[in-house]
Order: structure tokens, then sequence, then C-alpha cells
């Protein structure tokens, strides 16, 4: 049988290239970077040497970058570790702003935060789910300590102002007495935009390995300099004190490899993903009674979002996935909570409506012929649960 | 996915292969249950016999837009009363239901509770009818 993998912002496979720098690292070059012998020596070195690399593509200093275990993390560590070391955990003064369509990640950081006392400004978007910049600068007040807004959204795929919003918070800084810090998630956008730190403006941002073709389990926060935080995990002195635990360095490794591999012929393959992307949603659109979520320009490459009336959104994904293909739906079958998409829901989606939600994302790795395969079959697949619905 | 581990066998077969599917025109009994907003809707119709003066279910058919649970427990609840008489089968549970399908996962369980329910409505209404 065909397999088609489109769930790439899900997660992703890792490169074979990603796979065979990493291997001396989990073999032969085994030592611990905190070790002063050789053998350790040798692998601080491989650590470091990665930092600079990532360094050069962020456009930053090897010191802004701090290895994390995944994004979760890095977004927590920026959200709560920020917040603690600004407030001195003194949580009641504090002001923060974050976007009501924030990775889980984020969400419930901000969540952790309201708890402790800190005053949150859950930012609303509109229908195609962007943010409002306007919305931001009338929500700052004097307390105001972090604006958290992500790159581009998991679920839709809407790429969010970022540049512009971070032009804003620096122009409203020079202002101020206190500084207002930047955070951006843009785990979903590394593949396919810009994302100099510099050029968007923004005070920290995290990424994960594996969405981009390097394994599971690494990630990264950059911090600019004089950007306080407060470490969430005690213990050795690792990465500047701030995320203790030895390093992931095979790990780490092959998230660099795989980062620039990403830069390698960049502008081809986002030429080649849009292409098919859109080649998916014109086909898919074609289906009645499907609509696209999210922003139909400012729209990241790779993701591909619907929702489809009178086909629940787990079923299709069942079907599909008898046929070789791997999709994803935000419906609330497919969620531990039985809750719909609280990303749909913010778009102003009805319930009814994103209970079928389907969501196709792609990597460089997909083909013309997976896409001819999915118009192929998700016509017939949507016709037989139309048919077993009832007509209303 | 390894469909297995996330459903049971029955379920999946139930899911790819719904019996009694359809409508049924002049129905003697009929129900809609749950609603778009949270998700799961499910019309049921049904056709009464009478044998010696006995109630029995002649026909059944089922309508279902919900998740592959959704879907199998409309299913299975159709087999399991069709020729059945009406006094011995009126008070199936949705435990029955679950059980038949060689059981459910907790979070799924809330979903096969839409299949009684609608068989029990669509009775109550061809008693009314009558």
């Amino acid at each position: 049988m065909k397999r088609v993998y489109l769930d790439n912002a899900a997660t992703t496979q890792v490169d074979p290239r990603v796979l065979k720098a990493m291997l001396p690292y989990l073999k032969d070059k085994f030592g611990n970077p905190s070790s002063i012998h050789s053998w350790g020596q040798e692998i601080k070195k491989a650590v470091e040497e990665s930092r600079k690399k990532v360094a050069s593509i962020l456009g930053c200093r090897a010191g802004e970058i701090i290895f994390t275990s995944c994004a979760s993390e890095s977004n927590n560590l920026a959200l709560k570790g920020m917040v603690e070391a600004v407030t001195n955990g003194n949580f009641k003064k504090a002001h923060i702003i974050v976007s009501s369509i924030e990775h889980h990640a984020g969400l419930d950081s901000a969540k952790h935060l309201e708890k402790l006392g800190v005053k949150v400004t859950w930012l609303s978007v509109d229908q195609y789910g962007l943010i409002d910049i306007k919305e931001i600068e009338k929500a700052i007040q004097e307390n105001t300590v972090l604006v958290s807004v992500m790159y581009v959204n998991n679920e839709m795929g809407t790429i969010e102002p970022i540049a512009k919003l971070g032009k804003m918070i620096k122009k409203l800084n020079k202002f101020r007495q206190s500084q207002i810090y930047f955070h951006t998630d843009a785990v979903q956008a590394i593949q396919y935009l810009n994302c100099n730190v510099q050029g968007l403006g923004v005070d920290l941002l995290s990424l994960s390995g594996h969405k981009f073709h390097a394994p599971k389990g690494v990630g990264l926060l950059f911090k600019k300099d004089g950007t306080p935080i407060t470490r969430l995990q005690d213990g050795g002195g690792q990465e500047f004190g701030l995320r203790a635990g030895t390093e992931n360095v095979a790990s780490i490794v092959g998230l660099i490899k795989a980062l620039e591999l990403v830069e390698e012929h960049k502008k081809e393959k986002v030429k080649r993903v849009v292409y098919l992307r859109d080649k998916l949603i014109k086909g898919i659109l074609k289906i009645g009674g499907v609509q696209l979520t999210g922003h139909p320009q400012k729209r990241i490459p790779h993701i591909a979002s619907f929702v489809v009336k009178g086909a629940e959104g787990e079923a299709m994904i069942l079907l599909l996935d008898e046929t070789g293909i791997a999709a994803s739906s935000g419906s609330a079958c497919t969620s531990k909570i039985l809750e719909p998409s609280y990303v749909l829901k913010a778009m102003n989606i009805p319930p009814e409506l994103s209970h079928g939600s389907l969501r196709l994302s792609l990597s460089s790795k997909t083909t013309e012929k997976d896409i001819d395969y999915v118009l192929e079959v998700l016509p017939k697949i949507i016709k037989k649960l139309r048919k077993i619905a009832p007509k209303l | 996915m390894d469909l297995n581990k996330l459903y049971s066998k029955k379920v999946i077969e139930h899911f790819k292969n719904p019996r009694n599917m359809g409508e049924i025109k002049s129905p003697d009994g009929m129900a809609t249950v749950g609603n778009p907003r949270c998700g799961d809707i499910m019309r049921l119709f049904i056709k009464v016999g009478k044998k010696n003066g006995k109630e029995h279910i002649k026909d059944i058919k089922f309508q279902t837009l919900g998740c592959a649970a959704a879907i199998a427990s409309s299913s299975m609840l159709t087999t399991m009363v069709k020729g059945k008489m009406l006094k011995r089968i009126e008070k199936i549970n949705r435990e029955a239901v679950a059980r038949a399908l060689g059981g459910l996962s907790a979070v799924k369980i809330h979903c096969s509770v839409l299949a009684v329910d609608a068989f029990k409505k669509a009775i109550e209404n061809y008693r009314q009818k009558k």
C-alpha cells in the first residue's frame, strides 16, 4: 500500500545526514562535556561549535543560545523563567500579554503564571487567526513585562506579524522605565521563514528539533543578552547555569546539522512546498462544503488546514490512515479532553464545523504523487462519511 | 497509528462497514439526538411489527455524524435490537453496547450513549404516535 506522511507539523522524519552526524556521539565520542579530561573536552568542543553554528544562522551570539529538551521546555523557560526573574517572584506586580492561539506549552505556562497572580491579557485573533498589533498597543500597561505571540500557528498555519510587532515593542521600550520583553514560538516557522532574531526584534525565541528533521528530545531557546531568566530545572551549571542537566550531545549535533540543511536551497524548497500545498488546497476545496482555515495568503508553506461539513475529524483521520495517509484533526474526539480546538474557536469557527477539522502538513520530502494520491482518496472518504451522517 | 490500539477490532469493523445504515421512509418511530455543537449527532428510524399481539423491532436504520466510536456503537446497537421483542430489548443500556464492541476507552464511552438514547427516544416517539 502507498504510504503518504502528511503530518509534518506534528513531527518529521530524521534526515539520514542528520543521523550520520549524530552517530559518533552515540558511539566513541561519549564523554561528559563537564569533565576536564580529554574525553570530556572533545565533546565540550562539539557542543560549543554547535552553539556557534546556530548563532550564525539565527544572527545572534553563541552565548545567547540555550539548548533544551524541546520547544515546550523553551516556552516554559521563556515565560515562567523570565517573569519569575523580572518580578523577583513577586508575581502580583506583573502583567503579560499572550495570544489566545499559542501552543499548549505557551498557553499553559501563561495560565500557570495567572494562577500565581500575574495579570494576563489574552489576545484575540480575527477570522484568519491574525493578531491585531493595535490591540497589543492598547493592552500594554506600566507593569507589562512580556508579550508572547507565536510566529506561525501549528493548527492552521497563519503567519503572525512578528517583525512588525518587534519594531513596535522596541519603539515603546525607548520611552519606558521598565522593559517589555518579546517572545515568539518559531517552531513551525523555522523551515520556511526568516528567523533572524535581529530582524524579528525578539528577546526570546523557541525552537524544536523534531519539526525540521532532527530527532525528538532536543530544542533551544534564544535569549538575548540582558534578558533576565530564572532557571526552572535546578542542578549543575550547564547552559550558562540556566538549564541544569548533562547535555544531549548527539541530539544537539543533530539539531545543528538539520538546521544547516534547512538553509540549503531554502528558496527552492519553499517554492516547491508552496506549489504542492496550493495544488492540495485547490483540489480539496473542489469538494463541496469544505472551507480553508487560516489566512489564504499569510500562510506557512507546509500547512493546509480545513473544516469539512458533515464529516467528523477523527473518522476522516482513521479512514485516511486505512488508505496509508497520515493527517491530523483538532476535533473534540481526537483530543483527550473532548473539547474542540481552542484555536478554531478563537477564530470564531462554530463547533459544528470545527468538529470536522482536518490538517495536512507537508515537508520538503513530499512529492506531487503524494498530493495526487490524497486528492484521489479524500473525496471518497468524505463522501462515505456524509452518506452515514443524517441530513440536517 | 495502530488502529487496533486506539479501538477494538470490533469497533473498527463496524466503523468501516456500518450495518443498517440509512433511513426508513415513513417509520413508526424516529428520534434525533445529540447536537451539532457538541459534535456527534444521530438519527434513528424504527419499524415495529406485531406477532401474536407482541411488538418487535421489524426494521431499524441509523444515520450518524460523529467519530468512529459513535458510528460503531450506532451500528452495533441496530444489530443488537433488530428482530427482538420490544419489551425485552427496550431497557438496553450503553454498557451492553460497549461490551458487544469489545470495550471502549473511558474517553470514548460518552460516544456510545448517543445510540442508546436515540433508540429509547425512537420507541417513545412510536408510543406517542400510537
